[in-house]
């Protein structure tokens, strides 16, 4: 048994099922991919003995052995490589990345090499690359540390991206992402891992990639959030209740491929958007889920879209200018009201 | 110890060489006409180091590739209809057309493919190799590279990788001592690339890499030894373009002298020799291979002329899977 699993619980029973931790998930996951398909294995930095920074994955090493739970030296862009070269030639790396700033190293192996290599080689191969790492303000750890770079790979033709809120999403998730032919960059979240959740016991539970997830029904406000952006959301709505304004929380869950559908479907019965990103406004996937939704629906839209995003600069140190710069539960309580206030 | 070679082998190597030297010459010929589109980097003057490292191959090597990379794709067995048709965009080439020039792979002969980015696919090999050795599969991978490829810095890291984890890959820097037009001594207080190998404990040699036998029997010793488990290795091959850095570019910033040296020592015309002295080859056996790879080309081009235009329907189709 995951003995994080105790730690987590507080020593309440290991088959409760209702409080999984967010890592151990993650962790769980990864264990039973790697029992299902030898040709699953895992590398990063500070992975195998050590288990992570974050634990997630803490006890592969013991299961599986070093010669599928890999450390790296650091070199983000050529252990990446080496996981593309290994995708391409019949692995099923899941590659780890400390921080998706770090990710930066690495641009030309994601995006002009593991986006592009199955469309230039004509269909000749495949890339099941997952590229896991986490993003996100909330620790203090300043400008290279917080950032949340959804966008740059939500650009890329070639590249899915994954963003789980909750425990059983990310558990879900990210088994869909290791059995994808496709590379897959799954973003964690930094102060999702130790929040708890319930998660199906079963070997067979997984979320396809492009299925979003309605995370609260309301009539009012759509809201559309992704990631740390989820809970915050659902606080806020839980306020916005008490005052008889029922918000609908949809989480795409993948914003490549992205529930098009899902989203739509809301907007049509509420009449009303509030998007909500923790990435800076510009440029961010929020403008562009307000294109696609001001194409498709606009007639049914009573307001303006409404962006709720992180400020345009980089993240702060000080805790009370990092909490400055990105949506917090009141922030999303005053745009829901904002976008209703213009009927 | 001199070695033996049969004339069978000689006349394989030869083959090969003059494959290369007439694809990229009607290649050049036909980008001249407009036929080819693009860019275009001629491996001309090169090919003995793609020849001789792809006689010491087996089938289930790898390879990785450059932005220079026809020669590589010949030497590992592709078929010249299906190259002649990718280079000029038709559905019937390698990479129906969506890769071109830059980005020819041939994946069922273990090429993984060229690569617009130099640079971009020295991890890529590494990971094939990491591949290989997860599977407990005796594949070698090569990554050819070149003195460009080694100014950027996964050619550290890779190697770095490479030797911590003792994987089987043999690193080949085609030093055909430009980068575009930048020399190797112009940007490296350093000219002998392979010395770079030894900081991070990884044996290395400097070649003659105009000299098909030599190239052939460094990559033979080196791929033995990948395949006894003391991998990685790499062989710097030093070479010379015989033009500029792609089709138009004149080269003009190459000297004469250095140009009529090369020319002296032509891969291709030693692989002749090596064919005729060695192998003890007449006149009309070598008149006899040229001749078959002159029509095989003719006859690529003809398929490539012929291949049907391009289907825009069944692009859109392809590209749902990207949006």
């Amino acid at each position: 048994m995951n003995p994080l699993a105790t730690i987590a619980h507080g020593g309440s029973p290991l088959s409760d099922r209702n409080r999984v931790q967010y890592r151990t998930a993650l962790n769980e996951a990864l264990a039973e991919e790697m029992r299902r398909d030898p040709r699953v294995f895992v590398m990063g930095e500070g992975i195998a003995e050590r288990g992570g920074s974050y634990k997630v994955t803490q006890n592969l090493l013991a299961e599986f052995g070093k010669n599928r739970v890999i450390d790296t030296p650091l070199c983000e862009a050529s252990f990446t490589g080496a996981g593309i070269g290994a995708a391409l030639t019949g692995m099923r790396p899941v590659v780890e990345l400390l921080f998706v700033d770090f990710a930066m190293l690495v641009m030309d192996q994601l995006v002009n090499q593991a986006a592009k290599v199955r469309f230039m080689t004509g269909d000749q191969c495949r890339v099941p690359l997952v590229l896991r790492t986490q993003g996100g303000t909330g620790n203090g750890l300043a400008a290279q540390h917080s950032q949340s770079l959804e966008a740059l790979f939500y650009h890329i033709p070639g590249l899915k991206v994954v963003m789980p809120s909750t425990p059983a999403d990310a558990k879900g998730l990210l088994k869909a992402s290791i059995r994808d032919d496709w590379p897959v960059i799954f973003i964690e979240h930094k102060l999702l891992y130790l929040t708890e959740g319930p998660v199906p016991d079963t070997d067979d539970f997984l979320i396809p990639l492009g299925q979003g997830d309605v995370k609260r029904v309301g009539r009012d406000v759509t809201l559309i959030a992704w990631s740390n952006m989820i809970p915050r959301s659902l606080v806020a709505a839980e306020k916005l209740a008490v005052v008889g304004i029922e918000v609908e929380v949809v989480d795409p869950r993948t914003l490549v491929p992205l529930d098009k559908d899902l989203i739509l479907r809301s907007v049509c019965k509420t009449e009303h958007v509030v998007i909500v990103q923790e990435a800076v406004r510009r440029g961010g996937v929020a403008s562009d889920l307000a294109s696609i939704i001001q194409a498709e629906a606009f007639d049914y839209l009573d307001a303006p879209i409404e962006i709720l995003a992180g400020l345009n600069t980089p993240v702060p140190f000080n805790l009370t200018l990092e909490s400055a710069c990105v949506p917090q539960e009141e922030d999303i309580v005053r745009a829901v009201k904002r976008v209703l206030s213009r009927n | 110890m001199p070695v033996q070679y049969s004339k069978l082998f000689l006349s394989g190597l030869y083959r090969q060489l003059y494959t290369i030297r007439v694809f990229e010459t009607r290649c050049v010929q036909l980008y001249r006409q407009g036929f080819i589109r693009g860019y275009f980097h001629p491996y001309l003057g090169e090919e003995a180091i793609a020849v001789g490292v792809c006689a010491a191959l087996e089938p289930q090597d790898y390879l990785t590739s450059t932005h220079r990379g026809h020669g590589h794709c010949i030497a590992r067995g592709a078929d010249l209809r299906r190259m002649t048709a990718e280079i000029t965009g038709k559905q019937t080439g390698y990479c129906k057309g969506r890769g071109g020039s830059m980005h020819i792979a041939d994946v069922s002969k273990g090429n993984l493919g060229a690569n617009g980015i130099v640079g971009g696919s020295t991890a890529i090999g590494v990971g094939a190799a990491l591949s290989a050795k997860l599977q407990g599969r005796d594949s070698v991978c090569v990554v050819f590279t070149s003195d460009g490829g080694v100014m950027n810095g996964s050619f550290g890291e890779s190697l770095n990788l490479a030797a911590a984890w003792n994987l089987p890959v043999i690193f080949v820097v085609e030093n055909n001592q430009y980068a575009v037009s930048t020399t190797v001594q112009e940007v490296s207080r350093e000219p002998q690339l392979y010395k770079r190998a030894a900081g991070y404990g990884v044996e290395a040699r400097r070649i003659d890499g105009n000299h098909v036998l030599e190239v052939y029997e460094t990559a033979s010793e080196y791929v033995r030894r990948c395949r006894d488990g003391k991998g990685p290795f790499v062989i710097e091959a030093l070479t010379y373009r015989q033009g500029g850095h792609h089709v138009n570019d004149p080269g003009t910033y190459m000297p004469e002298e250095q140009k009529e040296h090369y020319r002296k020592i032509d891969p291709c015309r030693r692989g002749r020799q090596f064919l005729m002295e060695l192998g003890g080859a007449s006149n009309e056996e070598v008149a006899a291979i040229e001749a078959e790879v002159e029509q095989a080309m003719e006859e690529a081009v003809v398929f490539a002329r012929e291949s049907p235009g391009m289907d825009v329907q069944e692009f859109l189709q392809e590209t749902r899977s990207y949006s």
